[in-house]
């Protein structure tokens, strides 16, 4: 199928993804109708507070979750396959091979009891049929792609045995073992140091660009957003409430929450802060509001936000929000900024 | 690691000192005086004193133990005083027949519990794992002689298959055919433990495992059930290894009672005589035997954990 399709082919592309955890007492609404399309080679930030439902999204794109418990529904399709549709067979050979992820925590999602080279050659051997040294050899390539000095001899180390920065860098070896087209970053950098997480940041885009792989990568890190992305969408509540390209998100944000998230006065300048607290707190996503999720802590709620979930607005081709009152509409704005705002669309 | 190994080979030492020093001091612990036991009843004084004399029990106690810790290191346990045999060949064969019955027992509660434990974690929560748990809790909570004689009531009694006295022509064991039968009812018998221990740490193990972040990984790698059970295995190996360990050496020195039931010519039943004949050196020489080999097979659990998990400072 995909040989058919041609080169403005989105990657990734997904409609009304809906996804519940069902257990005896409750169900839990993690991700509520996202929509979303990512071309080859582009990097989608999805950027949130914890418990909006990020990791939850990245996990459907190879669903991982845990089966008996999870119901997901909507349109998935990864490089033409239909991820929702697919059998647990077809879906083994396409992680790892087709997509691949890279998790926050190196220490605990690395096998601590096997050596680094071992999980990077156990995922060459299972998509590829290559011999024993050739993984072996197709490993250390992959270690000094990651820049981890003295590749060799740290084929032969336990995780415990590396730092922070080079454990994250061996997760991101293990990831691209079988050069995958889609890779995905579930916070990636958040838990290490401050100068250790540019590092990985910067190798994160020249590994992206030598190998030309598209890219969706959650934080909650303004900073890192502003730095990796081409685009950002921002999810509160299980919902991407708004999405746009990178610059233009970080400097003009339409929706209230993502405002309040850069604070009162945007500026360029503000690129490279972390969110700051908005007053009140996230949903509880086991009894969601029937209108707008965002309405309790919203300083422009009315009476309709309430009524039902506001439908997503494209301002300019490139740029969707889902709020009634975005930044750029409101009423109570001087006409020259909402001018402005409209004056953002090629 | 070879300095690992050193460290903790010679950690070991002063333990089994003290083990030797506790058997050596076992004979002034038991009631009576030890010479009331070797020498007659109506013995006169003069020869009360020789005999003092003769097992040197005259000399101040640590010079007593350095004499006695100099024969043991040589091999020199003492002389039975029913048989008059050394106590080092009696405690030899006995010690031989023993460890085969409980390899044979930890073999066997090694692979039934593992797939118990392997089946009850895969299939958390449904019937398979409710029916293996029981199967575990009864193994951990029946009484080893009750079970010996009531598996000696059905299957030598009602159903002659297998014979339930001894260990088989020659009255020791070995391992061939016509010696094999004799093992079986013991061997299930002392197993019972050690299986639903070992089902049970295996299945919570396994459970914990595969909770943690690291299976995630590897199914996103795209690994099949093959490969994550490989990595389940190997982790899960040393808390398995450890309860095996600590088996092995219960089933070398608990095992009295289904010696005793069974007759089994091992180091149970001969600690079960020599008490009930008072003969302290072969008491002695066997508690000090299977002391150092509790000691020894702890040494060999250590380092086989620090072989298998790599995050054991070494
Ligand atoms: N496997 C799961 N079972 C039940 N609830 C889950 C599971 N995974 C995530 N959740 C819940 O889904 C919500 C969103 O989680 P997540 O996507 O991890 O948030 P984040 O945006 O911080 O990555 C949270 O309330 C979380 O508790
Ligand atoms: S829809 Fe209404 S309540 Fe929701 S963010 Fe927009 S203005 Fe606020
Ligand atoms: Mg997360």
């Amino acid at each position: 199928m995909s040989a058919l399709q041609s080169q403005s082919q989105p990657l990734v592309k997904v409609r009304d993804l809906n996804v519940a955890f069902v257990s005896k007492e409750a169900t839990l609404h993690a991700v509520n109708g996202v929509d979303f399309d990512l071309a080859p080679k582009e990097t989608l930030c999805i950027l949130g507070e914890s418990g909006s439902g990020k990791s939850v999204t990245l996990r459907s794109l190879m669903r991982l979750h845990p089966p008996r418990r999870t119901r997901i529904t909507g349109t998935i399709q990864v490089d033409g396959t239909d991820i929702v549709a697919a059998s647990e067979r077809e879906l083994s050979s396409i992680r790892g091979r087709l997509v691949s992820m890279i998790f926050q925590e190196p220490m605990t999602a690395l096998d601590p009891v096997f050596t680094i080279g071992k999980q990077i050659t156990e995922t060459i051997r299972r998509h590829e049929g290559v011999s024993h040294q050739e993984a072996q050899r197709r490993a250390l390539d992959l270690l000094e792609l990651v820049q981890i000095p003295s590749a060799r001899q740290r084929l032969d180390a336990y995780p415990h045995e590396l730092s922070g920065g080079l454990r994250q860098r061996a997760m991101i070896a293990v990831a691209l073992s079988v050069r995958p087209k889609l890779l995905l970053a579930d916070e990636p950098t958040t838990a290490l140091d401050a100068t250790v997480q540019i590092q990985v940041l910067l190798l994160l885009k020249r590994i992206q660009a030598e190998l030309g792989m598209g890219v969706i990568f959650v934080t909650h890190d303004l900073g890192v957003a502003g730095e990796i992305a081409d685009r950002i969408a921002v999810m509160y509540a299980g919902r991407f409430i708004e999405e746009a390209p990178a610059e233009a998100l970080l400097e003009a944000p339409e929706h209230p929450y993502v405002e309040g998230l850069l604070g009162a006065t945007v500026t360029p300048a503000s690129r490279g802060r972390r969110l700051t607290a908005i007053p009140g707190s996230p949903p509880n996503l086991r009894t969601l509001p029937v209108g707008c999720a965002f309405a309790p802590r919203c300083t422009s709620a009315e009476p309709n936000c309430r009524a039902a979930v506001p439908d997503l607005r494209a301002l300019a081709p490139d740029r969707t929000v889902r709020c009634i009152h975005p930044a750029g509409l409101r009423p109570s704005m001087p006409p020259a900024m909402a001018f402005a705002a409209e004056e953002r669309a090629p | 690691m070879i300095f690992y190994i050193v460290r903790r080979v010679l950690y070991s030492i002063p333990i089994a000192l003290s083990v030797g020093l506790v058997c050596f001091l076992l004979v002034y612990i038991s009631p009576g005086d030890p010479i009331s036991a070797i020498a007659p009843p109506d013995a006169p004084a003069e020869m009360i004193t020789q005999l003092r004399r003769d097992y040197g029990l005259d000399k101040p106690l640590p010079e007593q133990f350095a004499i006695w810790l100099g024969r043991v290191v040589q091999g020199d346990l003492g002389r039975s005083l029913s048989t008059g045999r050394p106590v080092w060949g009696e405690v030899s064969v006995a010690l031989k027949n023993t460890v085969s019955l409980a390899v044979a027992a930890c073999t066997l509660a090694f692979a039934i519990g593992t797939l118990l434990g392997g089946l009850a974690a895969a299939f958390r929560d449904t019937w398979v794992d409710r029916i293996a748990m029981t199967f575990a809790v009864a193994g951990v909570s029946v009484p080893h002689y009750w079970l010996g004689m009531l598996l000696v009531a059905v299957f030598a009694v009602t159903f002659p298959l297998a014979p339930s006295m001894g260990a088989g022509p020659g009255g020791t064991f070995v391992w061939d055919w016509a010696h094999l039968p004799f093992l079986i009812l013991p061997m299930v018998t002392l197993s019972a433990i050690p299986l639903g221990l070992v089902a049970r740490t295996v299945r919570g193990t396994v459970i914990e495992i595969l909770h943690q972040e690291f299976i995630t990984t590897l199914r996103g790698k795209g690994l099949r059930s093959g490969g994550i059970l490989l990595h389940v295995a190997k982790n899960a190996a040393p808390s398995v290894l450890a309860v095996m360990g600590l088996q092995l050496g219960y089933l070398m020195g608990g095992s009295i009672l289904v010696e005793t039931v069974f007759s089994w010519p091992g180091t149970g039943f001969l600690l079960n005589s020599a008490i009930f004949q008072r003969d302290i050196p072969l008491l002695q020489g066997t508690i000090l035997v299977l002391a150092l080999l509790f000691v020894a097979l702890n040494l060999v659990v250590d380092l086989g954990q620090a072989l298998l998990d790599p995050r054991i400072k070494r």
